[in-house]
């Protein structure tokens, strides 16, 4: 059976050479969809962020971040995927709700 | 959870190619560039940004002049697209005063941090508000001397350890804080007096509408208005930046109290 | 020609708001505390604006505001409240902004502090010394000009004889000529156009923060511009019978009237000295005195001080005649610089011991006698 699931209802682009490492994006994200790297580092040396699924667009990164290290992005649409609870796993389709 | 070993981690190099607003840019529209050497973590540009965006907002900044104190966040005046005078430690308020007297069409603000304007410049700030001068004050307060490497300051909290109070603050040796907001609150001529922090989204939400009100006081000219601002100063506290905003809470707004402390507007 | 009797504070006053000052901050203190008084009452009238400062140090922060938007403006006090004032004095000058300071000094102590500059750095203030409130009332006027003309603050060495004396003046606006245009001059309209003002004695173009200031840059350019001054300003003086003298006096500001009344008096008497009465003391008259002290047998220097203008005299005469101190502090009960020793009679017997020194020591000089 498949289900429809909002995946992400926002995205960001991320300059990862700002990013000076401080780690309170991490712990401002509602959803908990930012990582930092562990061994990748940038051009300065500091770790930076990762986006996970899940963005909601609600720009809690941007407001805290020191380094204007974000720039955030809402889909007009959310991206959804359909889960197929079928054993081969996940079948992964990004689009428009309804189809 | 960890990057390397999930293999979802969401492209991040360009805007995505769906149908897309922008909600947040990486830099509003007056500041021009994002680099700064200020530590990681450190509140202050993210209270700078709230000022620049609320006075933006207000479609003020062909009429704004800053005047800006002396502490890390001097420097930051050179990413500003705004008019800048620089002014010594502690004076801003009387050379915003002396801009608003000569021009009263001009929209003059202060940034100066604790040290600044508690420590070297209390008079000035204090006779500013009595004046009821029609300009807006801003403090970064931080509980520190953040420039010269976190010392104390007149709003460092007791037990809170600096370069100069290792053992942290105690009221015999270095006396007690001074809460300036609950101070200028007491003048007459203060009209909107309040604290705010950039310790969390949240937080910084709640500045930028004190922010927006202080500025409008001035535009009304309705005399002083004053917004305090708690920042984060990891370097200055001697912690890791992640426990920064912790901290702050824990510490500073312990004793600085968050909210609107005066409000007087018509 | 309206000419009015008006004391000397009112007379500076008048003269400031003729030559376009629209702003003034100040703080009470005698002898300063009239002009304070005079601008309450003028500038207002005139469209200005005079604040009455809680200190000293808020009085030239506001003047400082003021003139940082194009506002002709200016501030004051006596020497104590220049000392207060200093370190905003420095960063004023270093950051361009034109401005008039007024010190309605007691006695002539303060000569140092107006001349080196009492706050830090290397900067030059431009200072101007009347004797009287005529010439007082040209020279305010002409230092609004030189202020905007070199973007830099000047100087108005002034005194309680001076604050205090009534005298007849007619105060004409007078035209020094044209003035560049206030292009630095902040007023918000260059805010979100990529190219907002700066004005700051650290630079004035803004660097973005991750390349920092040039201060090299900036403070070479600086002292460029205060080297253009120096040498693009001649100084102003007043020389008298200097013609066949061989005793050369020196002196600046009110005693320098006594000084030359006295000259004058023993010219008539036959007796061979001048003066040399420098009107701006920066610069400093320098050539003039030495030309005089090059045809003299001594130069004397009479000041209300321990002597402090006398180290410019014995740089400028560098040897070619032996200086000689005929000044000293003279203070009557009030503190206020009322000297007694101001009094034609005593200066002239001080230059007669000077000169019968000369004729009865027939050997020659000493060199550059100090008090």
């Amino acid at each position: 059976m498949t289900v429809r699931e909002v995946v992400s209802r926002g995205t960001l682009v991320i300059d990862v050479e700002a990013c000076k490492g401080c780690d309170l994006c991490i712990d401002a994200c509602p959803p908990n969809v930012l990582v930092m790297t562990t061994h990748e580092v940038n051009t300065r040396g500091y770790r930076y962020p990762e986006l996970m699924p899940g963005c909601t667009g609600c720009k809690a990164c941007s407001q805290v971040c020191p380094d204007f290290v974000f720039q955030v992005y809402k889909y007009d649409t959310p991206l959804v995927r359909v889960v197929d609870d079928s054993p081969d796993g996940v079948d992964e389709r990004g689009g428009p709700e309804g189809t | 959870m960890t990057a390397e070993n999930r293999g979802t981690v969401v492209p991040t190099e360009q805007p995505p190619e769906e149908p897309v607003s922008l909600v947040d840019d990486f830099t509003p529209a007056l500041i021009d560039v994002g680099a700064h050497p200020l530590c990681p973590g450190c509140g202050e540009p993210v209270a700078m940004r709230s000022i620049l965006e609320a006075v933006a907002d207000l479609d003020a900044i062909q009429r704004a002049i800053a005047v800006f104190g002396i502490g890390c966040y001097t420097a930051f005046s050179n990413n500003l697209d705004c008019e800048v005078l620089q002014a010594l430690h502690g004076r801003a308020p009387s050379l915003a005063t002396g801009i608003k007297r000569a021009k009263p069409d001009a929209v003059a603000f202060t940034i100066q941090g604790d040290g600044d304007m508690v420590n070297e410049g209390l008079q000035e700030v204090i006779h500013a508000a009595a004046r009821g001068e029609n300009i807006t004050c801003f403090m970064l307060n931080n509980g520190v001397f953040g420039e010269t490497g976190g010392h104390l300051t007149a709003t460092t909290v007791l037990g809170q350890r600096t370069k100069n109070t290792l053992e942290g603050r105690n009221a015999k040796d270095h006396g007690y804080p001074i809460r300036l907001s609950n101070l200028l609150a007491e003048l007459d001529g203060a009209t909107y007096v309040a604290r705010a922090a950039v310790n969390s989204a949240g937080n910084v939400a709640k500045a930028k509408r004190m922010i927006k009100r202080a500025l409008d006081v001035q535009l009304r000219g309705e005399g002083f208005s004053f917004v305090e601002i708690l920042t984060m100063c990891p370097t200055g506290w001697f912690i890791e930046t992640q426990e920064a905003p912790g901290y702050l809470t824990d510490n500073l707004a312990a004793v600085h109290a968050i909210g609107v402390v005066k409000d007087q507007r018509a | 020609m309206t000419r009015t009797l008006m004391e000397g504070s009112e007379a500076i006053a008048e003269a400031m708001v003729a030559a376009g000052c629209r702003f003034f901050a100040g703080y009470p203190m005698t002898p300063f505390t009239e002009v304070l008084e005079h601008m309450a009452k003028k500038l207002p009238a005139h469209g200005g604006v005079c604040m009455n400062a809680e200190s000293e140090l808020e009085a030239v922060g506001m003047a400082w505001g003021a003139a940082a938007t194009g506002t002709p403006a200016a501030t004051g006090s006596v020497g104590q409240g220049l000392s207060l004032m200093q370190e905003s004095l420095s960063e004023i000058t270093l950051a361009r902004i034109p401005l008039v300071v007024l010190n309605m000094s007691r006695g002539q102590s303060d000569y140092y502090q107006a001349t080196r500059g009492g706050g830090h750095g290397d900067y030059r203030h431009l200072v101007l010394a009347p004797m009287d409130v005529p010439e007082a009332v040209e020279l305010v006027q002409l230092a609004f000009h030189w202020s905007e003309k070199w973007r830099n603050p000047v100087l108005v060495f002034g005194d309680y004889y001076l604050a205090h004396t009534y005298q007849s003046v007619d105060v004409v606006p007078i035209d020094f000529g044209p003035l560049p245009a206030r292009s630095w001059a902040l007023d918000g309209s260059t805010g979100g156009t990529g190219q907002a003002k700066l004005l700051s004695p650290l630079g004035d173009v803004k660097q973005r923060d991750d390349v920092g200031y040039d201060l090299e840059d900036y403070y070479l350019r600086r002292a460029a511009e205060t080297a253009a001054m120096v040498d693009g300003e001649p100084a102003l003086v007043e020389t008298g019978f200097l013609e066949g003298a061989e005793v050369v006096v020196v002196a600046h500001g009110t005693p320098g009237k006594y000084v030359r009344f006295a000259v004058q008096a023993m010219r008539a008497d036959g007796l061979p000295v001048g003066f040399v009465r420098p009107i701006s003391l920066f610069p400093f008259p320098t050539e003039v005195v030495a030309a005089a002290s090059a045809r003299a047998r001594a130069v004397v220097v009479y000041e209300n001080s321990m002597g402090q203008m006398i180290d410019d005299v014995r740089l400028a005469v560098l040897g070619r005649a032996p200086v000689h101190f005929i000044g000293g502090l003279t203070l009557d009960k009030s503190g206020f610089g009322i000297g007694p020793d101001n009094d034609v009679l005593v200066i002239r017997s001080r230059i007669e011991a000077v000169l019968q020194g000369l004729s009865s020591d027939a050997l020659g000089s000493v060199e550059g006698a100090n008090a």
